[in-house]
């Protein structure tokens, strides 16, 4: 199925005939500056009333040329770049890189670090989905989940913080290991957060999925068919609401996942409320998975190779994938076998859930666009990069 | 049973033995600078409670370095809004701009005056008060739909038509709910409407009609209030601030004030219309109790059951998430309204045939 997107510029001039009589289309600027569109995103909206008729998201506001900065600098620098994308899984970025990294290098990984990155991973994916629960209720108007999402991160934030120091851009999986070891006390804290989590999961589902206004809102809206969302690229939880079990943990394990026992959450419709069930329940998910490896952390070493070794990958194009919060990061390196690669692309899961919306978006009103925009749960530095 | 004489200012204007011109205008000059004070001390207590109600729903502490517990923080914010330089578009209509929250302030305002506070506070005692309180009150209508549209931006007309489109739909559930009420007391004086619950309020007294009229009331009035989860003319996630978004400094807090204000006067009503007003709670048979209720005094009884329904909207706001605007047309045109005709009806069955206590 071929998609036409329209340029800002084919869209402004496209409805510019006369009409003597009745309502008239209009433009309206929603963003970059808006509350809803998470950051810098701007939504040009060809509006009737409060119909939306078209979308157009108009992008750049924030990028900042991190690929072409990639091209200057060495392959564990720009690890600390992938941190600055999709900065609410930066330690799945780091992941991805580090993966064609060592992938290319035929660099052998203990299972220690193996298992050390699939909990980070999981604990990555769970800040991600906490805030974004708390985001989604935001944005349908509801403002206190907002800050119990919040309250929820921050546990799980702090047990990062402990080990590497950092609070938003972690930067710990390197090529070759992880930045540094765990704590003693790190498998207790980790422990005591699942049993806290658990309840509250289940209260938050009391709180907001049981609410009738948050069903209405959200039930057979913006609606993504299983076609458009392949034809569209979404991946991750957009594409699995959608009803495609894509989730490269389960159908390319890596890390421990081929060795842990957990289901991947599929959603029927592809509506709203699809996209909302399916991250809660991979929130559970993820709790399963870090309970089942928290108690087996193999004792090695965290680091297989030096922090100082020079990182030269061979000559040829490299490619490799990580499932993130939001979808597939696929790192693309193209090495002339220097420091620096020779051109460094990510294809981002967030640009391509973007664009879903100008269709799924399209006829419903301009609330319908926050929740639909909501439910893609964007990260816009990601999208530019 | 106490009985209770109803005087008031106007009444004291009139039977006083000076009635020169210069006492009347002592008089006036008083009740002006009481409400005035009156109205920002109200506001001022309503933003703390506010705050301090929706911290402890959020698990947060809210407010507490400014002043003890934190109850000079409306006081630093309001001064702060009274700093802050007033800014207007540029194309704007200069005119309305600036008059839109007075508008606003002065709807609320006018329909202060005709709040029961108790037996003898009450500023005029119109005969047809509840009537004057819902013609003044959708005045402030005009100020937000002024308010939206001389702002010169698309966000803010936005905001504005959906707040028309809202109140002017839900002023009708307010007036059916009232006409309830009204039919079963026979008047249309608020404070007869109080007395007329001396021997049990509305809402325990007028069987299952008078607590559906309640509810229509009290959903509708939330509607008026612009509050979540009827908030959608400011809905902030979608329109930025609605039809404010291009005000500042005193003239956003006109707009503030008005809205908490009315918060306040909603629930007066509420409490005036279905659970008494200022007459004190009654167990039936249980005299000595009910002796030692009537001991407190109405003014204390009718802040505490505003209290009440004061902190329900504000427990309902921190609550819920905010409808679509077809959804909120549908449920007062497809729900409230035929609910609140059949109700009308069925009032008027039980008042013929006698069927209430």
């Amino acid at each position: 199925m071929a998609i036409h997107l329209r340029t800002l510029n084919e869209v402004l001039h496209s409805s510019n005939k006369k009409k003597t009589w009745g309502t008239k289309e209009y433009f309206i600027n929603m963003g970059p500056q808006h509350p809803s569109t998470h950051g810098v995103l701007r939504f040009v909206l060809r509006l009737e009333g409060e119909v939306v008729k078209e979308i157009i998201p108009v992008l750049g506001y924030i990028h900042r040329g991190i690929e072409k900065i990639g091209e200057s600098v060495s392959y564990r620098n720009f690890v600390h770049l992938t941190d600055r994308c999709d900065y609410l899984s930066s330690i799945i970025n780091n992941w991805g890189v580090s993966k064609v990294v060592e992938n290319a290098m035929q660099i052998e990984t203990n299972e220690r670090i193996e298992t050390i990155r699939t909990i980070f991973a999981e604990i990555q994916r769970l800040q991600s989905h906490t805030l974004w629960w708390g985001v989604f209720a935001m944005d349908l108007g509801a403002f206190t989940p907002f800050l119990y999402g919040f309250r929820d991160r921050e546990f799980l934030t702090s047990i990062v913080e402990d080990t590497c120091g950092s609070r938003l851009t972690m930067n710990y999986i390197q090529p070759g290991g992880v930045m540094y070891d765990i704590k003693p006390d790190f498998s207790t804290k980790i422990k005591n957060y699942i049993r806290y989590l658990r309840p509250r999961i289940d209260e938050y589902e009391q709180l907001v999925s049981n609410n009738i206004i948050i069903q209405k809102r959200t039930e057979n809206v913006g609606i993504l068919s299983k076609d458009d969302a392949c034809s569209y690229g979404t991946t991750g939880p957009v594409l699995r609401a959608s009803g495609v079990p894509l989730d490269l943990r389960k159908d390319h394990p890596y890390g421990m996942y081929g060795k842990v026992d957990f289901s991947v959450a599929v959603g029927s419709v592809g509506d709203c409320w699809d996209r909302y069930w399916v991250r809660i329940e991979e929130m559970r998910q993820s709790l399963n998975i870090i309970e089942q490896l928290i108690d087996n952390i193999p004792p090695g070493k965290h680091m297989v190779m030096k922090h100082t070794a020079k990182i030269k990958l061979p000559i040829g194009y490299h490619y490799d994938q990580v499932e993130t919060a939001r979808g597939i990061l696929g790192v693309f390196v193209a090495s002339d076998g220097k420091d620096s690669p020779y051109r460094i692309h990510l294809r981002s899961p967030n640009f391509n859930n973007l664009w879903s919306i100008t269709k799924m978006a399209a006829g419903l009103k301009i609330s319908d666009l926050v929740a639909i925009f909501s439910t893609l749960d964007i990260v816009m530095p990601d999208v530019d990069r | 049973m106490t009985t209770y004489h109803i005087e008031n200012f106007a009444n004291i204007i009139n039977n006083s033995y000076q009635t020169n011109i210069f006492t009347i205008f002592a008089y006036v000059l008083l009740i002006f600078i009481g409400i005035l004070a009156y109205i920002t001390l109200v506001a001022l207590t309503l933003i703390y409670v506010e705050r301090k109600v929706c911290a402890a729903i959020q698990c947060r502490i809210g407010p507490n370095r400014t002043g003890w517990w934190g109850l000079l923080q409306p006081v630093a914010d309001a001064i702060k809004l009274v700093l802050k330089e007033k800014n207007s578009p540029l194309y704007c209509d200069k005119l309305l701009h600036f008059i839109a929250p007075m508008f606003c302030l002065g709807a609320c305002l006018s329909s202060l005056l005709i709040i029961p506070f108790s037996h003898n506070i009450q500023v005029i005692n119109l005969n047809v008060g509840i009537l004057y309180w819902s013609a003044v009150s959708s005045l402030g209508i005009l100020g937000i739909l002024i308010a939206g549209w001389s702002s010169y931006n698309k966000w803010s007309l936005l905001g504005a038509i959906r707040s028309a489109s809202q109140m002017l739909s839900y002023e009708l559930s307010i007036i059916l709910s009232i006409m309830v009420i009204v039919i079963y007391a026979g008047t249309l004086d608020v404070q007869k409407i109080v007395l007329s619950q001396l021997d049990g309020w509305w809402i325990f007294k007028g069987h299952i009609v008078t607590v559906i009229s309640f509810l229509i009331f009290f959903v509708a009035s939330v509607a008026e209030l612009n509050r979540t989860p009827f908030d959608l003319p400011e809905g902030e996630s979608e329109l930025g601030a609605g039809f404010h978004t291009e005000y500042s400094g005193i003239q956003f807090g006109f707009f503030f004030l008005a809205e908490y204000i009315n918060v306040f006067i909603t629930s007066a009503i509420i409490v005036t219309l279905f659970l008494g007003g200022w007459l004190p709670f009654h167990l039936y048979g249980m005299l000595s109790f009910n002796n030692a209720m009537n001991g407190i005094h109405p003014i204390i009884w009718f802040f505490l059951k505003v209290s009440l329904i004061i902190f329900i909207i504000v427990w309902i706001r921190w609550t819920l998430p905010r409808l679509r605007i077809d959804q909120l047309i549908y449920l007062e045109w497809k729900f409230l309204l035929p609910l609140g005709l059949v109700n009308i009806v069925l009032s008027a069955i039980s008042v013929l045939y006698s069927f209430h206590f």
